[in-house]
C-alpha cells in the first residue's frame, strides 16, 4: 500500500513541475469556459430550465466542465500515451515481472495526476468563472465531499477505460485509432459538449448510462444539488459499479497480455 | 577584445560544387515547403487504409462541434436570434478557414518541443528557411478531414439560406476562406514565435486558435460585448467569419461599422501575416542569442 | 593580451602573436585568404544570460561565459579534433561556427562567411553531424531524407547519385536505406547521418561526438571513412569527441577547451607531454607476484614504470604516454612469466584535469 502511495505521490510531483504547461493551460480553460458561458447564457435565455438547470446552474456546469477536464481526462491523456508505447516497444515486459501489479501501479499514479491536475488546473478557471459569472455554489457545506467523492469515482472510470485502450495496443498495432475513438467518446458522452440531460429521446438514455457519464455529468449533478440521499447513494453505485465492470475488464486482457507476452518470449 | 567587426562579405572563395545563388527568401521557402509537403503525403500514402481511418477520425472530432449545436436545436428556434441555417453559414466560413490553416500549419505548435529537445538546431544548419521546415514538418493530409466537414457545412448553409446572391456576396466566401484562412495562420505563427520565449506555452496558442474558431462558430450576439471588440480590434479574428458572413447575411454586426469593413478581410490578414513574420523573427534571433 | 594559456605555443605557436586585436580588421583580411585561415575565430566570445529563480518570486541573473575569447585558425584539408569536458564550450563553439548561435564578440569566419549573418548561405557548404540528434527526419526511411537533401540543396542529380552510391557502399548502408531512421541502431543512424551531410559535398564538416556510443566495428568503420574522406576530397574536418582514440587515429591536431578557453593547441603527442599523462599496461602473470619494478632505461631515477594496482596475478602499470611501449613490454616479458597483457589509452577527462590543475 505504501509503494503506491509514492507512486501516487511520484504523479503529482511529475506534473507539478510544469509550470509554464500549467499556467497555460489554465488560460486556455478560462477562455473556452467564457466562450462556453456566453453559448450557454444564450441558450437558457431562449429555454430557462432546461435540462432542469436554471441560468447559474447552466453556468457552473460550464466551468465545472472545465475544472474537471484534465482531472477526469474527458479527452484521454495522461499515462497511456507511455504505456501504449511501453507495450509497442515491447518495456512492458519488465513491468510484467515487476512485484507490483501493473494495473495498480497506474491508477495510483494516474490518482496522482488527476489530483495535481485539480488543485492546478481546476481551481483557478472554477475561481474566475465565479469572479464573471453568478455561480451556484453548494448550499451545504456537506456537498462538497459528496462531489469530491463523485469525482474520485470519476477519475477511477476515466482510469480504466484507457486501461482499457492501452491494453488494446496488444493486439493492434499501433494505438492511435483506438486512443482517438476513446477520445471521440470520452468528449461527446461525458457531457462535455453539452449536459447529457438535453441529449434527446433515446440518445439522451444511452448517453446517460454509459461509464462516460461518471466522468462530469454526474459529479456536476452532484455539485448542483440534484442527487441527495438515497439518490446520491444511487449514483455512487452507478459510478463503483462501472469502475468495477471496467477495471476487471482491464484485469482479464492484462492477463491475457501477459500470457502472450510470455508465449512470445518477452 | 569583444569588439565584433562588420565586415562586408568581400571574402568570397568559389562556391561549392554546385553554386548557391541568392534566391528570395519566400519563393526559396514555399519551395523548401512544399518539397517536405510531398515527401510526407508521399509517407501517409504508403498506408491507405490507415489514412482512410485518420481521415475519418478528423472528420468525426470536428463534426462533434456541430453535433453539439444541432443537439441545442433540438431544443430552441434560434441562437441570439439566429436560426441554425444562420450559424451553420458563420460555422462553415470559420470551420473552413481554419481548416485549410491547420492543414498547412499544424505542426507549428511543436516549436517549443524543439527548442527543448534541442532539434531545432538540425532546422538552422540547412539552407531554407526555419519556418518553412516547422510548418510543413509531419505535414498531414489528414487535416482533410476538418476542411471537408467545414465545407460540408457550409454547403448546407447556401443551400437552406433564402439570400439574394449578389456577386459580391458570391466572391465574399471564397475571399473569407482564404483571407480567414490566412488570419489564423498569423496567429499559429505568432503562437510559435512566443514559444521560443515559453517552452511549454504551446495551448496559449491553442486557446487563440481553437479557441477563436469555436468563438466564430456562434453568433456574435451571443457574446459580451467587450469581447466582440477584442476579436474585432485586437485579434482580429472577426474578419475570418463574422464580418463577412453578417454581410452576406445582411444583418447588424454588433459593434459599429460600416458594412465595407467586410471587405478588407484580405488586408487585415495581410497586415496579420506581416506582424505575425515579425514576431517570428524576433522569436528565431533570440533562440540564436540565447541558445535556448 | 595572451589569454591564460600555457600551451598555445605548442607547434602553431605561430599564431599566437597574431591575437584577437586589430579593430581595423585590415591586416586580418588577407590573413583570411591565406589558406591556413579556412576557419579563422578571433577572440569569439559568447555570454549566456542565466537567470535563476532566487526565492519565491525574484530572480537573479548572472552571466555565464559560455566561450572566453576564442582564436584560432583551421587551414583547409586539415582535420581537427576539439576537445574538453562536458560543457567547456565545445557545442557552443560549433553551434557559432554553423551560424546557429550568434558570437556576442570577436569575429568569426567560415569560407570567408559570417555563420551567423549569412546562416543559409554557409548551409550549402558546410555538412554537420550532431551525435545525440539526428538530422533525419526521424519516422521516414533513409532513402526519403536523402532525396530530400537532394532537393533542398539543389544537388545536381549526377552528383547526388554518385555520392550517395559511394557513401552507401563505404559506410554500408545499403540494407538500411528503407529501413524508417527510428529503427535504425544509433551506429547505424550515425552512419546514415555522415552520409547525409556529405551529399552535397560539403568543404567543411562538423562533427560532435561522431562515435558517442557505438560499438567497435561502427567506430572503426566511421573512422576509415572518415579518413578515406579527408584525403581524396580534401574535406575539412572538426570533430568533437570524449574519444581519444578518434583523435589519435584522425587528428594531426588536437585543441582543448575548457571554461571557454583554449588551452593547447597542437599534436596529441604534445598534449600527452603537457598533460604528463600516463598511459596503462595491464599485465597478466602466471602467478601472484609482487608488484612489477623496472629502472629507468637511462639510470635516471624515475623508474619507467609504476604499479598501481595488484589484484592476483593480475597487474596495473602506468608509464609516460609520451613513451613506447614496445620495450616495457619486452623487458617485462624478458623478466616475469607474462600470460597476457593489453595497453589502455589516457582519459581525456583526466588528461584534462591534470593540466588544469598545473596551471598556476
Amino acid at each position: 500500500m505504501r509503494l503506491y502511495a509514492v507512486v501516487a505521490a511520484g504523479g503529482f510531483r511529475r506534473y507539478a513541475t510544469y509550470r509554464t504547461a500549467t499556467a497555460a493551460g489554465v488560460f486556455t480553460n478560462t477562455v473556452f469556459g467564457f466562450i462556453m458561458a456566453y453559448t450557454y447564457i444564450a441558450l437558457w435565455n431562449e429555454r430557462p430550465q432546461l435540462g432542469g438547470y436554471d441560468t447559474s446552474q447552466a453556468l457552473t456546469y460550464v466551468w465545472l466542465g472545465q475544472a474537471l477536464l484534465m482531472a477526469s481526462a474527458l479527452m484521454g491523456g495522461g499515462f497511456e500515451k507511455e504505456l501504449v508505447e511501453r507495450i509497442r516497444t515491447g518495456d512492458v515486459a519488465v513491468d510484467l515481472y515487476r512485484p507490483a501489479d501493473l494495473q495498480l501501479w497506474w491508477l495510483a499514479a494516474d490518482l496522482g495526476r488527476a489530483a495535481f491536475h485539480l488543485l492546478g488546473r481546476g481551481v483557478v478557471p472554477m475561481f474566475l468563472g465565479a469572479l464573471a459569472f453568478d455561480l451556484a455554489f453548494p448550499g451545504s457545506l456537506w456537498t462538497w465531499p459528496a462531489f469530491l467523492l463523485s469525482v474520485f469515482l470519476g477519475v477511477v472510470v476515466s482510469f480504466a477505460i484507457r486501461y482499457l485502450v492501452a491494453m488494446s495496443a496488444f493486439w493492434l498495432l499501433d494505438g492511435a485509432g483506438a486512443t482517438q475513438m476513446a477520445m471521440l467518446a470520452g468528449l461527446f458522452f461525458s457531457g462535455m459538449l453539452l449536459p447529457l440531460n438535453l441529449f434527446p429521446g433515446l440518445l439522451g438514455e444511452v448517453a446517460r448510462a454509459l461509464p462516460w457519464s461518471s466522468l462530469l455529468q454526474v459529479p456536476a449533478d452532484v455539485f448542483l444539488g440534484k442527487h441527495i440521499g438515497w439518490g446520491l447513494a444511487g449514483v455512487y453505485v452507478f459510478q463503483a459499479g462501472w469502475a468495477l465492470v471496467l477495471l476487471g475488464a482491464g484485469r482479464l486482457l492484462q492477463t491475457a497480455a501477459t500470457r502472450r507476452v510470455v508465449v512470445q518470449g518477452g | 577584445m569583444a569588439e565584433s567587426v562588420a565586415v562586408p562579405a568581400d571574402e568570397e572563395r568559389e562556391p561549392a560544387g554546385f553554386a548557391f545563388e541568392d534566391r528570395p527568401r519566400l519563393l526559396e521557402g514555399f519551395r523548401a515547403y512544399g518539397l517536405i509537403m510531398a515527401m510526407w503525403v508521399r509517407s501517409t500514402m504508403a498506408y491507405r487504409a490507415s489514412f482512410a481511418m485518420t481521415l475519418f477520425g478528423d472528420l468525426a472530432v470536428t463534426a462533434f462541434d456541430f453535433v453539439t449545436i444541432l443537439l441545442m436545436f433540438t431544443h430552441v428556434d434560434a441562437l441570439g436570434g439566429y436560426s441554425l441555417p444562420e450559424i451553420a453559414l458563420l460555422y462553415g466560413l470559420s470551420a473552413t478557414a481554419f481548416g485549410v490553416c491547420d492543414l498547412l500549419l499544424g505542426s507549428m505548435d511543436r516549436v517549443g518541443g524543439r527548442v527543448r529537445d534541442g532539434t531545432l538546431d538540425t532546422l538552422l544548419v540547412r539552407p531554407v528557411p526555419v519556418l518553412a521546415q516547422v510548418a510543413a514538418d509531419r505535414f498531414a493530409l489528414r487535416r482533410l478531414g476538418r476542411i471537408t466537414q467545414g465545407l460540408l457545412v457550409l454547403g448546407y448553409a447556401v443551400a437552406c439560406l433564402d439570400i439574394a446572391w449578389t456577386p459580391l456576396k458570391v466572391l465574399m466566401l471564397p475571399m473569407t476562406v482564404i483571407g480567414g484562412a490566412a488570419i489564423f495562420g498569423a496567429v499559429f505563427v505568432a503562437g510559435a514565435a512566443f514559444q521560443f520565449v515559453a517552452q511549454d506555452a504551446s495551448e496559449v496558442q491553442n486557446s487563440f486558435t481553437y479557441g477563436g474558431t469555436t468563438l466564430l462558430q456562434y453568433p456574435p450576439t451571443v457574446f459580451a460585448k467587450d469581447l466582440v471588440r477584442g476579436v474585432t480590434f485586437v485579434v482580429p479574428l472577426a474578419f475570418a467569419s463574422w464580418l463577412p458572413a453578417l454581410y452576406v447575411l445582411g444583418r447588424e454586426y454588433p459593434v459599429d461599422l460600416p458594412r465595407w469593413v467586410a471587405f478588407l478581410s484580405p488586408l487585415v490578414a495581410a497586415g496579420c501575416c506581416g506582424l505575425a513574420g515579425l514576431a517570428w523573427r524576433a522569436g528565431l534571433r533570440s533562440y540564436r542569442s540565447t541558445g535556448s | 593580451m595572451d589569454r591564460k594559456n600555457p600551451w598555445g605555443r605548442g607547434n602553431r605557436g605561430d599564431h599566437s602573436d597574431q591575437g584577437p586585436t586589430g579593430s581595423d580588421g585590415t591586416t586580418r583580411e588577407s590573413t583570411d585568404m591565406a589558406d591556413d585561415g579556412f576557419i579563422s575565430l578571433d577572440g569569439v566570445e559568447k555570454v549566456f544570460e542565466v537567470r535563476r529563480r532566487a526565492g519565491l518570486l525574484r530572480r537573479e541573473r548572472h552571466e555565464v561565459r559560455a566561450v572566453d575569447g576564442i582564436s584560432f585558425r583551421v587551414a583547409r584539408g586539415e582535420m581537427v579534433g576539439y576537445i574538453g569536458p562536458n560543457g567547456a564550450g565545445k557545442s557552443t563553439t560549433i553551434k557559432m561556427l554553423t551560424g546557429i548561435l550568434t558570437p556576442s564578440g570577436g569575429r568569426l569566419r567560415v569560407a570567408g562567411i559570417d555563420p551567423s549573418r549569412e546562416r543559409t548561405r554557409l548551409a550549402h557548404r558546410i555538412g554537420v553531424v550532431f551525435g545525440q540528434r539526428t538530422t533525419l527526419w526521424w519516422d521516414l526511411p533513409l532513402r526519403d531524407s536523402y532525396r530530400l537533401m537532394h532537393r533542398m540543396y539543389r544537388i545536381p542529380d549526377r552528383r547526388y547519385r554518385e555520392n550517395l552510391d559511394r557513401c552507401v557502399e563505404l559506410l554500408d548502408l545499403g540494407q538500411l536505406l528503407e529501413v524508417p531512421v527510428r529503427q535504425l541502431s544509433l551506429g547505424q543512424r550515425m552512419r546514415g547521418d555522415i552520409a547525409a551531410a556529405l551529399l552535397h559535398d560539403p568543404e567543411v564538416l562538423y562533427l560532435d561526438e561522431p562515435t558517442i556510443g557505438l560499438d567497435v566495428v561502427s567506430k572503426a568503420k566511421v573512422r576509415q571513412f572518415l579518413k578515406e574522406l579527408n584525403a581524396e576530397r580534401r574535406t575539412t574536418v572538426l570533430l568533437t569527441t570524449h574519444d581519444l582514440t578518434d583523435i589519435e587515429q584522425l587528428c594531426g591536431r588536437v585543441m582543448v577547451i575548457d571554461h571557454g578557453r583554449l588551452m593547447y593547441d597542437g599534436s596529441l603527442t604534445g598534449l600527452h607531454e603537457v598533460g604528463e599523462s600516463e598511459r596503462m599496461l595491464v599485465v597478466d602473470l602466471e602467478s601472484e607476484l609482487p608488484p612489477i619494478r623496472l629502472e629507468s632505461p637511462d639510470g635516471g631515477d624515475q623508474p619507467a614504470l609504476r604499479a598501481v594496482k595488484v589484484e592476483g596475478p593480475r597487474q596495473w602499470l602506468a608509464f609516460p604516454a609520451a613513451a613506447s611501449a614496445a620495450p616495457l613490454v619486452a623487458r617485462i616479458a624478458a623478466d616475469y612469466p607474462l600470460v597476457d597483457l593489453s595497453v589502455r589509452e589516457p582519459d581525456i577527462e583526466a588528461v584534462i584535469a591534470r593540466m588544469y590543475a598545473s596551471t598556476p
